[in-house]
């Protein structure tokens, strides 16, 4: 299982409209595609949900690494398929469950490959969430790459002493991660310490009111996707209601194991 | 008053046997440029978090005797307070940068203080001009090198506007080239802005020409003091300082018999010196 | 011999080699520095050596086996790898695990394990500290135990990657003796480094790396004074070195770097002054 579909949920500084944004209003789109995701388990309308999201993914440049965490959420998604099955739900209903976790992850990914946490935390101050709180948030974002990086440095140190990760019983291979684990966990600490020193000398926590030197300001971009999310949802919601929607049926029986 | 003053300062860390520094007294005038330096464990990081008070603050121990910056008792003050009089920039760049651009990173600072955007605007210009990072105002600090990020982590000190600033082994992670570069930032912003500087290096070599005072530490006392060609000397060397090469041939050629009277400290100075012996 | 031939790399998702076109050999028993620039590639080229990276065009052979054939554990056997940071590889209860870790992944037999993880911790000055935890050792004491670790197996070749990074000067002078005495025992030796000053000193084979590719490859002295190669990439001379160039005296011998190289010659040049002196 490797790492790269974690790529589909990294921010790169990209000049596209969608980047452009400010992150309330992609946020509030993303609630609004997460919501109606979880409304239906009508296959087709779950299947437009998704279908949805692809222009926005083709206008934002990230097409290639959003493919990436789609193709690896291939394994969550079978596996969600597989225990629906399992339990003696319908073929039909078990796919939608799948369409719908793919739905969801593939906001997510949108949403947080076009928000630079920076901004995100921007933007959660200024709906006054305390500022430890978002800075706890935007720290622990930026320091994913740099803690990737030392893994791998750990790994490569360790197997350079004869370590073999893919090799002996289960029990051995879960026992071979501890030279891996506590190098990383003793590194992120050591980081921790250094990182609250240099807060501390530059008087984080000195007052209760920060200033900020930029603003977040909303744009008519912005009100337009709130508007469209808003009327989206309810749309989507009156359908839900109101709208037959056709649907799929497989007359296979699926084996009850549960 | 001096810049700084401290009167047998000795402290030792929450459960240790021994005190890491004993008896500290000395002073340090304003505008002076002092390198700090001695042999791994001597004492002088923690010389240094007591300076900004993340001694007792943030390091638990044993403190004891007074300690005066920037004419301020620091036995009751927090770091966050003392920050407004001395700014700390500490070894690695990657664990002192904050934000996900350098222009927000070096106003970091200001905003912690809670100064207003239109000043913290014009400060943050100002510190980036000073150390020569105008034009990577809008990149992100991991598409920086070491040597541009450190000097966005000095900018973000210096935008704070400390009377006195440490650095803790700034180029220990720096290429020779942006070692020297870093250090010529230092030493200018120390002789346009007299702000007092005080540098912990092992790299003599490189720093020694720009600054007026050398202190050396060793197993927790100071055990001299003085201009470097006058601590320069062989009790230096003994002790384990990595001393500047021209001044260590010099030492070896003074034991041949060449009269060679002071201790250089540039190749300049050494070129100088000898270049006369030999013409003579 | 650790022979590389036509190598190039490229990390996956980057737009740029970082390896073009590499060709080096190192001979058994041979002391190399690999020195350039930050991101020149260095790093990249000594994980070729025990398998950590294998090359997407060319080869690298290690004693005439290609490293895509055999594991890294395999290649460990006979290639060890000092990390710079000692904190990316300790994790054991105790030093004496610590030790014993890569010599139970070898299938050492429990006696010999005892044996040799008493005889490296003499060596390198740790007994004292065999059944303490890594955790309490000092920062020196940590990088000595990694150096430790990784011999404690005695590997034929050894790679170290940046060992003088935030190392005093006699740390710096015991890891240059310690490396005579590995050579003396016929150990290959190859160091990835920006210190020149150290490298002046040990006086290894320099092969200098720049954007992906060797730039030069020739002793230290050769190197170390070649201005053109070393603007190259981004190093300077040597202090003695630069002495030397700036000696306004004609005669100079052109490849001298370090302190007692320099004694000699002055001494001789001041004995002939002397000499023509006298005769006049």
């Amino acid at each position: 299982m490797s790492l790269r579909f974690v790529e589909g949920f990294k921010f790169t500084k990209l000049d596209s409209p969608i980047h452009k944004m400010d992150p309330r209003s992609k946020f509030v789109l993303t609630t609004g595609l997460f919501i109606t995701a979880l409304m239906f388990t009508n296959v087709f309308a779950l299947i437009t949900i998704l279908v949805l999201q692809i222009p926005l993914i083709l206008i934002s440049r990230t097409s290639r690494r959003w493919l990436r965490s789609m193709k690896a959420g291939v394994f969550l998604g079978a596996f969600i398929f597989a225990i629906n099955a399992i339990s003696g739900t319908s073929l039909i209903l078990a796919i939608a469950f799948s369409l719908r976790f793919f739905a969801i992850m593939s906001a997510f990914s949108f949403f947080f490959m076009t928000t630079s946490p920076d901004d995100l935390g921007l933007s959660l101050d200024q709906i006054h969430v305390p500022y430890s709180i978002s800075f706890t948030f935007t720290t622990a974002v930026r320091l994913v790459p740099t803690m990737a990086i030392d893994a791998q440095t750990v790994v490569d140190a360790q197997r350079s002493r004869g370590l073999e990760l893919d090799k002996g019983s289960l029990m051995k291979r879960i026992r071979n991660y501890i030279p891996i684990l506590i190098p990383l966990i003793i590194s992120a600490i050591r980081r921790s310490v250094e990182l609250a020193e240099a807060l501390e000398s530059r008087a984080f926590g000195a007052t209760e009111h920060r200033t900020a030197i930029v603003t977040l300001k909303l744009h008519f971009v912005d009100y337009l996707t709130i508007m469209g999310t808003i009327l989206g949802v309810a749309l989507a919601t009156y359908v839900y209601f109101r709208v037959p929607l056709p649907t799929l049926n497989i007359p296979i029986k699926l084996p009850r194991i549960f | 008053m001096p810049a700084i003053s401290a009167r047998k300062l000795t402290f030792t860390y929450a459960g240790a046997g021994t005190p890491s520094m004993e008896n500290i007294s000395l002073s340090i005038e304003k505008g002076e440029f002092v390198i700090l330096t001695g042999p791994s464990g001597c004492g002088k990081t923690t010389f240094c978090r007591c300076l900004n008070g993340l001694i007792p603050n943030f390091y638990s121990g044993e403190l004891h005797g007074d300690l005066f910056v920037d004419e301020e008792n620091v036995s009751d003050k927090s770091t966050a307070e003392l920050s407004k009089h001395i700014g700390f920039v500490f070894q690695n760049p990657e664990n002192q940068l904050f934000s996900l651009t350098v222009e927000r990173d070096v106003a970091f600072g200001l905003e912690n203080l809670g100064v207003p955007k239109e000043e913290a605007v014009t400060r943050v210009s100002w510190a980036m001009q000073s150390t020569g990072i105008e034009d990577l105002r809008n990149k992100a600090p991991y598409e920086l090198s070491g040597g541009q990020q450190q000097r966005a982590a000095i900018a973000g000190v210096l935008a704070m506007k400390p009377n006195i600033i440490v650095l803790d082994e700034p180029t220990s992670f720096l290429d020779p080239k942006s070692a020297e570069e870093i250090v010529g930032v230092i030493a200018r912003l120390n002789r346009e802005y007299k702000i007092t500087t005080i540098l912990v290096e092992h790299r003599l070599d490189i720093v020694s020409r720009y600054a007026n005072r050398v202190i050396i530490m060793d197993k927790g006392n100071v055990v001299l003091d003085g201009s470097p060609p006058q601590v320069y000397d062989e009790q230096a060397r003994l002790i384990g300082i990595g001393l500047p090469k021209v001044t260590t041939l010099f030492h070896m050629l003074r034991r041949d018999g060449f009269p060679l009277t002071t201790n250089p400290i540039t190749v300049e100075q050494a070129s100088e010196q000898l270049s006369r012996v030999l013409q003579r | 011999m650790i022979s590389v031939d036509n190598v190039s790399y490229r990390y996956s998702g980057t737009p740029k080699d970082v390896l073009t076109g590499v060709n080096l050999q190192i001979q058994d028993g041979e002391f190399v520095a690999i020195m350039g620039e930050n991101g020149a590639g260095k790093t990249t080229l000594v994980k070729m050596f025990n398998g950590l990276i294998k090359p997407r065009e060319g080869s690298v052979y290690v004693d005439g086996i290609d490293t895509r054939e055999k594991s890294v554990a395999q290649l460990s056997r006979d290639v060890g790898l000092i990390f710079q940071n000692p904190d990316h590889q300790l994790f054991a209860e105790t030093v004496a695990e610590e030790l014993s870790f890569s010599l139970r992944n070898f299938g050492f037999d429990e006696q010999t394990i005892k044996r040799r993880v008493t005889n490296i911790s003499t060596a390198l000055d740790l007994e004292k500290y065999v059944d303490s935890s890594p955790f309490v050792l000092s920062g020196g004491e940590r990088k000595r135990l990694a150096l430790a670790a990784i011999l404690v197996w005695d590997p034929k070749h050894i790679i170290m990657d940046e060992p003088t990074i935030g190392q005093d000067y006699l740390q710096k002078d015991r890891l240059r003796q310690f490396i005579v005495q590995l050579i003396s025992q016929g150990k290959t030796i190859i160091i990835v480094t920006h210190d020149i000053e150290f490298v002046a000193e040990c006086k290894p084979r320099i092969v200098l790396l720049s954007k992906g590719a060797v730039i030069a490859d020739d002793s230290a002295p050769k190197i170390l004074t070649n201005d053109e190669t070393l603007a190259k990439a981004s190093l300077v001379r040597p202090q003695i070195a630069e002495l030397i160039h700036q000696l306004p005296i004609s005669e100079k011998p052109p490849d001298i770097i370090d302190a007692y190289a320099a004694r000699e010659f002055l001494l001789t040049r001041l004995l002939k002054r002397n000499e023509t002196e006298e005769l006049r």
